[in-house]
């Protein structure tokens, strides 16, 4: 039994949130927030010259070559460090996709500059308000051109291409600087993070080589990254907390010495716990691509979002009034643990494309 | 990352299935989970008897004891290994585990030499049963606030008070007993270990009838019982450190349930049972449910592998194993309650002819005493407050002051 990273893998970590430590303190995220920048360009030129942006793109194509688990310890760091760079669009879900169903040409024109920064990519998948799937979509790609709206898409405003999931089942590679493309800025609960509609009129795009009914496939792979960014914002979340409530008085004492304060750390200790061990389950999954990735990512995202939400609620709860202030951190959580809990489509999607697998496992048994 | 044994694992797992395939017995379909031990009778205790002087006759007794006694020094992944192999065939109750998995332990952490070669020889081969007497009706949680009394008479201790939720100790030969030597001295400081011999005068042993009308767990009474001092363990007045390494090892041997969180059997009932003409799966609130369930559950079983892991690698898994505990309990009472309302109405009935729902209200009734036997919901998260997360301890208003002194009830007026 070895369920658990490598001493090299604990040692990339180690000096990713490091340099986290030292170049992307809360205040850079809070530095987005608070002004009209969508994404901080210094930290995503350091993620570039670090290596992390091609962290699964093999060297041929300026990538550092490393497997999910490298990827997976390096999103943990990020989400630990709230970073608010488009680190789970470009650097996991169109990253993945290209790699995973792009051609030779394909991923020749794309994959050295999303390794270098260059581009950022994206995916632009939901159309609807109350969609909460990420199949569906009546977006259409026919004779090289697409047309169709997306809304909301992750980071759709600075992105250079996004990957459109169409009607006819394929992954739409498109120039979202070209024409036929009109875009606008959303607002967004969380703006250290941006969001977009963009609307195609005859854009000019091509079919991922072998991304045809692989929507469903790209999702469950991106999953396990994100749940790893999303593990990395919940512990982080913990971790402030705890460290306030010890040193916090009231009535002469610490507060994290009332039973009260302790039994809802100790619960929260608990439920990251769970999560964690689920998320490593999907990170084996997607690392061995073994056909058990489609309930492992099931288990990966629900169990991330649902307790990094949880933390997040809990930092505020135990700061006190102070929690709530816009000068403390704990609402940089709070928006970033919800904003990461809808990008890749609801929980509640999850857990029912999680009983239908489970179901069909079981029936074919 | 793997789910691999290394190939030293693998040569030991090899080793104990063949064993195993050589000695043991297959599972059989009408075998009835007992998770408090409660259908014991003498055709059960001569099974147990037969099955574990077969084991100590093969050397797969007590797998980590030192070899001097009769153990193979195993690692404790290698004990994992054992028991992971030895579920997959049939066993009888563990009505051994008390006395393998807590009091050997203890005599051979702090026994003299003269006592282990009295006890452990026969405990290992399953000549003599052990129980454990620690709480008290006014003692749980707060186990060090025992009353029980032990007072030295020449060369003997006169024994007096009630020791309670004994499992197994009407069919015990001994029973391993902390008594309260001195209540002039502070709460821990008083109290002395003993080992006890169930069949001595003076001793009263009475069944405890559950919510579930089972009879797994027993009151003790003592009235002026002897005890030889040659039957204490430890110095006097040193026994709450030794009843600590007995709690120690108790907590690594009480499970969460075990297959009691078992999803599949809830999703496959869902598949079958109808809500409004249509299968119970695909009703929205019931799938919800069950992928809480099945989450929970994996996440428990991977986070068992993390474990396994830290094993595998030599460390010593910590407090952290009270997740487990926590977690796991709370969760299975959910699943039964949830296993009987997707009957319905129909959940009410206990119908011996339909064994699923059945056996749900079986743990229904059975399950919330898992919550409470070896550490309450309340006392594991004070363990993971305290011991994994470093939060500071509990306010105690019992400390410095003599036994006698410290308030058992509201002042009265």
């Amino acid at each position: 039994m070895n369920f658990d990273f490598s001493e090299d893998q604990k040692l990339l970590q180690q000096i990713t949130r490091d340099y986290l430590a030292e170049n992307a303190g809360l205040a850079v995220c809070r530095e987005v927030l608070e002004s009209d920048a969508p994404y901080s360009t210094a930290l995503w030129k350091g993620a570039a010259e670090l290596g992390w942006l091609g962290t699964t793109i093999p060297e041929e194509y300026g990538g550092a070559g490393f497997g999910h688990l490298e990827l997976a310890v390096i999103a943990e760091e990020i989400g630990r460090a709230l970073a608010p760079i488009p680190f789970s669009s470009s650097v996991v879900v169109a990253t993945e996709a290209v790699l995973r169903f792009g051609s030779d040409a394909q991923k020749k024109k794309y994959l050295p500059k999303l390794a270098s920064g260059e581009w950022i990519g994206t995916l632009a998948a939901t159309e609807a308000t109350g969609q909460n799937g990420l199949e569906a979509a009546k977006t259409s790609l026919s004779g090289g051109s697409l047309s169709g709206t997306k809304i909301p898409v992750a980071d759709g405003d600075i992105a250079n291409f996004a990957i459109v999931s169409t009607a006819e089942g394929d992954l739409a590679l498109v120039d979202l600087d070209g024409s036929g493309v009109t875009r606008e800025a959303l607002g967004s609960f969380d703006p250290s993070r941006s969001v977009a509609r963009i609307v195609f009129d005859g854009a000019p795009a091509e079919a991922l080589e072998k991304g045809r009914g692989q929507i469903s496939h790209l999702l469950d792979r991106a999953a396990v990254p994100v749940a790893f960014e999303q593990l990395g914002g919940a512990t982080r979340a913990f971790e402030i907390t705890r460290e306030f409530t010890l040193g916090r008085y009231a009535f002469g004492r610490p507060v994290a010495s009332f039973q009260g304060i302790k039994h809802r750390l100790a619960d929260l200790w608990c439920e990251i716990e769970l999560a964690r061990s689920n998320a490593y389950y999907g990170a084996w999954a997607l690392s061995n691509d073994d056909p058990e990735l489609a309930i492992a990512a099931c288990l990966a995202r629900v169990s991330t979002s649902e307790s990094f939400d949880l933390a997040a609620r809990e930092m505020i709860q135990l700061h006190g009034g102070v929690g709530y202030t816009w000068e403390y951190d704990c609402h940089l959580f709070y928006r970033r643990a919800k904003w990461l809990s809808l990008a890749l489509g609801s929980p509640a999607s999850w857990k029912d494309r999680l009983i239908d697998r489970v179901e069909a496992r079981q029936k074919s048994a | 990352m793997d789910f691999n044994d290394t190939p030293e694992e693998a040569e030991f797992r090899a080793e104990a299935r063949a064993w195993l395939e050589a000695n043991a017995t297959p599972h059989r379909d009408d075998d009835e989970e007992d998770l408090l031990g409660e259908r014991i009778d003498d055709k059960t205790l001569a099974w147990c008897r037969e099955w574990q002087a077969k084991k100590a006759e093969g050397g797969w007794a007590c797998l980590t004891w030192p070899k001097e006694v009769g153990g193979r020094e195993a690692t404790p992944i290698q004990n994992v290994i054992w028991k992971q192999e030895l579920a997959k065939y049939r066993n009888p109750p563990d009505i051994y585990g008390i006395g393998l998995g807590m009091c050997g332990p203890t005599i051979l952490t702090h026994g003299t030499d003269e006592q282990k070669q009295r006890w452990i020889p026969e405990m290992m081969e399953g000549q003599q049963i052990w129980c454990q007497l620690f709480s008290e009706p006014s003692a749980g949680s707060d186990l060090a606030g025992l009353r029980s009394s032990a007072v030295l008479d020449g060369d003997d201790w006169i024994v007096n008070g009630q020791k309670i939720w004994t499992t197994g100790a009407q069919f015990s030969d001994w029973g391993i007993l902390v008594l309260r030597s001195d209540p002039n001295a502070v709460k821990h400081a008083g109290l002395t270990y003993f080992v006890v011999d169930m069949h001595s005068p003076g001793i009263e042993i009475r069944p405890i009838t559950q919510i579930n009308r089972g009879q797994g767990f027993n009151e003790v009474f003592f009235t002026d019982v002897r005890i030889p001092d040659a039957n204490r363990i430890g110095a006097v007045g040193d026994g709450w450190r030794v009843a600590i390494t007995t709690l120690m090892n108790e907590r690594a041997s009480i499970g969460g349930g075990g297959g009691a969180g078992n999803t599949a059997d809830l999703i496959r009932a869902a598949r079958e049972i109808e809500i409004d003409g249509r299968p119970a799966i695909e009703n929205a609130a019931v799938r919800g449910k069950l992928a809480d369930f099945y989450i929970r559950s994996k996440g428990l079983q991977f986070t068992g592998n993390r474990t396994l892991t830290a094993l595998s690698r030599g460390q010593t898994p910590g407090p952290e194993a009270s997740l487990g505990k926590l977690i796991g309990g709370v969760m299975v009472q959910d699943l039964a309650e949830f296993g009987i309302e997707l009957a319905g109405m129909a959940g009410i009935v206990h119908d011996a002819s339909n064994p699923t729902t059945s056996l749900w209200q079986d743990r229904f009734l059975a399950i919330p005493g898992l919550r409470i036997a070896g550490g309450t919901d309340e006392v594991l998260r004070n363990i993971i407050a305290e011991r994994v997360l470093g939060l500071p301890p509990e306010v105690r208003l019992d400390k410095g002051i003599a036994f006698k002194d410290v308030p058992t009830g509201p002042p009265s007026n």
